[in-house]
């Protein structure tokens, strides 16, 4: 029996470590340089115009917030839930929460056509807004997490973690719900007008955020060279691909209720068979790479155990919800406004015309830089504070481990709530 | 200290306004839509300016409130149709079966229940107690959310710097701005210069402007005698822009 | 231990999420000397509370403006630029601006304002037609007001 915490630092002193991180560091970099373009000369410079006016940046941002709030899942998992396999896995997921709302909000930000006035959008609130709910929801979100990570990285604190965890789990889908109510409440617009965006955006949170969690941690201890065992990607694989076909099945209802609606023809037709981008996007990106392909991978029985296949699947998420996040947000927007339905509109500002947008390279480059944001800070906190558990094996993990991993779905029933990281450890055989 | 009290000050103005009328634009009667409000007084909600389209008035071939609306306002653009602003617009509306077409300009509408402000985080886009839609480009932090929202697609970004703006009307990039049914002559007790123009340029008059809550006024007169509608009437946003003929 | 080490992480974290350019001091600026207003005798207010409080004059004015509708108001921010612009000093330009007046406090003050760039720094001269135009002594008549108005344009800056 050792009383070594189970959580430790990495060592990030090889060349690779550095070099990871410079790398991120440059994206980063870059991503700043294409924001003081685009400020310095003005969007004209970007593929927005006032048809699109919200382009690839928010793409990423509306990707990046979304998957913040499902990264919190496997903390979540195991603070509310009790899933005592979760566990050691709580702080890492958190610290991803974080980190990925960071990167997403810096993005949008600096894509603003007054980033220097973030003052003025930090203390003049429209309470009608739901943008100005929505700051309210992510600094919240951002302290809630904190106190939460805190209190589960505090031996002495642990036995708060959980209503911390709860409160925390509460806020997420609020954030979430807010985040898609964004399009939800824009009566005004065909592709969006619809109360299911925001249980949409929560079941995308689940999966992108899940999917993100699972590359970020087979990663880091690839890389680290640290034990995972097969019971934890296995387990969140299973989930992984619960949540995509969750998001598949409310992709379903979003467009049949649509078509329900003679009035939104228009826009269905024009996403699901309109032969654009969007279209492709939607059926090659969204529905087969995002959607059916990890499906098969994460259920058929020869891929499911397989940690490169659901690595793959993972990948194949993020790709599809990339390509969902763009095919609402520029798809949404590229269909024209109806100011009289019914009739044939033309004008000199592009009524009646489905609108041209091409993402532009400082815009890409600024949405990239969200992600490597994230990355940057994940990878600098796991070498400062302990994040990851040094080890993963299915010995230290599984309750049941018998040597053969077991079937080890039927009981996952923790009593000791209290339990945190620390006692974990100490009560997992074998150590 | 150079306080003028508020009668001499009233006396200045009206003198002056008078005046430049006569001096600057002999021959030149404006219409006006009401007295100039009284220096130092607030926009009230007695008032609800309104603005009535007769599309029957209107051609196809005509833009000249267009061109008046940009010269007052100086929103020249740089030649890029995708990204210069336009902040009114003639749209053509043709019937996809029999082909009757009309033509109409097309800006802000002035909702009372406006989906930008609503929609806007920090209160830059706001309505004036008179029903003037506005931007307060001071706190505007250019997060186009009330262009998302806006179902006239009434507004525009500014994408680039501009220059030699009009002393009444600034403009610079990174904000969101739109027809402010020209809020510095309204005022002032002037016509919007579309208005103006539609009427003493183009000869058609098809546009009337006033307000909506004084029975005797021109526009208030208008509407209670012919049915009028709105763009997307349908979804209850209870606009001053109004529409005849379609 | 572990405590102190959370806490200056999320610090750290706190600080590059907020970290803001920090203004570089001003080096060896001279003392400001702004230069004579063009037309009055008298600014809107007395000198000393004008160059302490006009920021906060012109806040409200253009919130009393802009969302209230108030015009013709003294601290209106066109009226400033009426009395406070001068002919460009290199003699490049016939018209007048305040940018000169508004910066030579300002760059001394190491203080960058937005304002021109939506508000135009130019004066109205040339007999551009602006029905609200007002402000000079009390005492004055409508006639000698528009002719100074008139005469703003070629009146030289005083040294
Ligand atoms: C009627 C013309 C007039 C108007 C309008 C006016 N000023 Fe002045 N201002 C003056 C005069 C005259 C002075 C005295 C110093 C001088 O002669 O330059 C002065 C002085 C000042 C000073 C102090 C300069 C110093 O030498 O320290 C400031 C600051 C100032 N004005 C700002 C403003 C601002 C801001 C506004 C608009 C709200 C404004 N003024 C409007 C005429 C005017
Ligand atoms: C993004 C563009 C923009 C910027 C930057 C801007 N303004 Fe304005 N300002 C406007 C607009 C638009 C109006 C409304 C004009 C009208 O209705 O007559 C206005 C009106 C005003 C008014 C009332 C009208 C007048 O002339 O008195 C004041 C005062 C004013 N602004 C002060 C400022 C000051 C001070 C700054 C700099 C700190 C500033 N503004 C920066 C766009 C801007
Ligand atoms: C007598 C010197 C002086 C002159 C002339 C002057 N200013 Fe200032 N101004 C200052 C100082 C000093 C500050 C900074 C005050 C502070 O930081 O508390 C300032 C601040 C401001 C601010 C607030 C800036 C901010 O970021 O908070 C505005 C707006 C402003 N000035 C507008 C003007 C305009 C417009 C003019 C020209 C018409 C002008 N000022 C002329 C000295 C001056």
């Amino acid at each position: 029996m050792t009383s070594k915490p189970i959580l430790q630092v990495i060592d990030g002193d090889s060349a690779g470590y550095f070099t990871l991180v410079g790398w991120f560091a440059l994206f980063v970099l870059a991503g700043l340089g294409a924001a003081w373009y685009m400020e310095h000369n003005g969007h004209f410079v970007t593929g927005m115009s006032n048809q699109i006016v919200w382009g690839t940046p928010h793409v990423f941002a509306v990707f990046l917030i979304v998957a913040a709030s499902g990264a919190l899942n496997v903390a979540s998992m195991a603070s509310v839930f009790n899933k005592s396999a979760y566990k050691p896995l709580a702080p890492l997921s958190a610290l991803l929460a974080l980190a990925l709302l960071a990167g997403g909000l810096a993005v949008l930000v600096l894509d603003l056509g007054r980033p220097d006035r973030l003052i003025v959008a930090m203390t003049t609130y429209n309470f009608k807004s739901i943008f100005a709910w929505n700051i309210y929801l992510y600094t919240g979100f951002f302290f809630i997490v904190g106190v939460y990570l805190w209190l589960m990285m505090e031996r002495r604190m642990v036995r708060y973690s959980k209503p911390a965890g709860l409160f925390a789990f509460i806020w997420r889908l609020a954030l979430t719900t807010g985040t898609g109510s964004i399009f939800g409440f824009l009566v005004a617009r065909q592709a969006y007008d619809a109360a299911i965006m925001a249980p949409l955006f929560i079941v995308m949170s689940f999966s992108f955020g899940l999917a993100i969690f699972l590359l970020v941690l087979m990663a880091s201890y690839h890389w680290t060279g640290r034990p995972l065992g097969d019971y934890v990607l296995r387990r969140l694989g299973k989930l992984l691909g619960v949540f995509a076909a969750a998001v598949l099945y409310f992709t379903t209802v979003q467009h049949l209720t649509n078509l329900y609606a003679s009035e939104h023809h228009g826009v269905e037709g024009f996403i699901l068979a309109g032969g654009s981008v969007y279209t492709a996007l939607f059926w090659v990106g969204q529905v087969i790479i995002g959607g059916i392909i990890p499906l098969a991978i994460l259920f058929h029985p020869v891929t499911a155990g397989s940690r490169s296949w659901i690595g793959l699947a993972s990948a194949l998420v993020i790709i599809g919800g990339l390509a969902q996040v763009y095919v609402i947000i520029i798809g949404g927007q590229a269909f024209p406004l109806l100011l009289f339905p019914g009739m044939e509109e033309s004008s000199s500002f592009f009524d009646g015309q489905v609108a041209t947008y091409a993402p532009s390279l400082p815009e890409v480059m600024l949405g990239v830089s969200g992600v490597a944001l994230a990355l940057i800070l994940v990878a600098v906190a796991i070498k400062i504070l302990p994040f990851l558990p040094q080890t993963l094996d299915d010995a230290s993990i599984d309750p049941h481990f018998k040597a053969e991993p077991a079937e080890a779905d039927a009981s996952d029933e923790e009593e000791e709530d209290a339990a945190g990281v620390g006692e974990t450890a100490e009560a997992t055989p074998g150590t | 200290m150079n306080r003028l009290t508020d009668a001499t000050r009233r006396k200045l103005l009206k003198g002056a306004a008078a005046l430049s009328t006569l001096a600057l634009a002999p021959g030149v009667m404006l219409v006006r839509p009401a007295v100039a409000r009284e220096t130092g007084k607030p926009a009230t909600s007695n008032v609800r300016w309104g603005l009535l389209i007769d599309t029957a008035k209107c051609d196809a071939g005509c833009d000249t409130c267009v061109t008046a609306c940009r010269t007052e306002n100086g929103w020249t653009g740089h030649d890029r149709p995708q990204t210069d602003p336009q902040w009114i617009r003639k749209v053509t509306v043709t019937d996809k079966r029999s082909g009757a077409a009309l033509s109409l300009p097309v800006m802000c509408q002035h909702c009372a229940e406006p989906p930008c402000v609503d929609v806007c985080p920090t209160g830059a886009s706001m309505k004036r107690a008179d029903g003037i839609v506005l931007v307060d480009k001071h706190i505007c932090i250019g997060c186009r959310y009330c262009m998302m929202a806006c179902p006239f697609k009434a507004r525009s970004f500014v994408h680039e710097d501009v220059t030699d703006q009009k002393p009444h009307a600034p403009r610079g990039k990174g904000t969101v701005e739109s027809c402010t049914f020209c809020v510095h002559r309204v005022d002032d007790g002037r016509m919007p210069a579309c208005v103006e123009a539609c009427t003493e340029k183009a000869g058609r008059g098809a546009m009337i402007f006033g307000d909506l809550n004084d029975p005797n006024s021109d526009i208030a007169k208008a509407v209670s005698k012919h049915v009028t509608t709105r763009i997307r009437a349908d979804l209850g946003l209870d606009q001053g822009v109004m529409y005849r003929g379609f | 231990m572990k405590h102190g080490r959370i806490i200056g992480f999320l610090l750290v974290l706190l600080g590059l999420l907020l970290a803001a350019p920090m203004p570089v001091l001003a080096g060896d600026v001279p003392l400001p000397h702004p230069v004579k207003a063009v037309k009055g005798s008298q600014c809107v207010e007395p000198v000393d509370t004008m160059r302490r409080e006009h920021m906060n004059f012109l806040k409200h004015q253009r919130d009393d403006t802009l969302r209230g509708g108030i015009r013709g108001a003294k601290h209106s921010l066109r009226q400033c630029i009426d009395c406070h612009a001068i002919p460009d000093p290199k003699g490049a330009s016939k018209d007048r601006t305040v940018g000169p007046f508004c910066t030579s406090c300002h760059e001394y003050a190491a203080v960058s304002i937005d304002c021109f760039q939506c508000h135009t720094a130019k004066a109205e001269d040339g007999g551009k037609q602006s029905s609200r135009w007002r402000h000079k002594a009390g005492g004055e008549n409508l006639l000698s007001e528009l002719r100074t108005h008139l005469q703003g344009s070629t009146k030289e800056a005083r040294p």
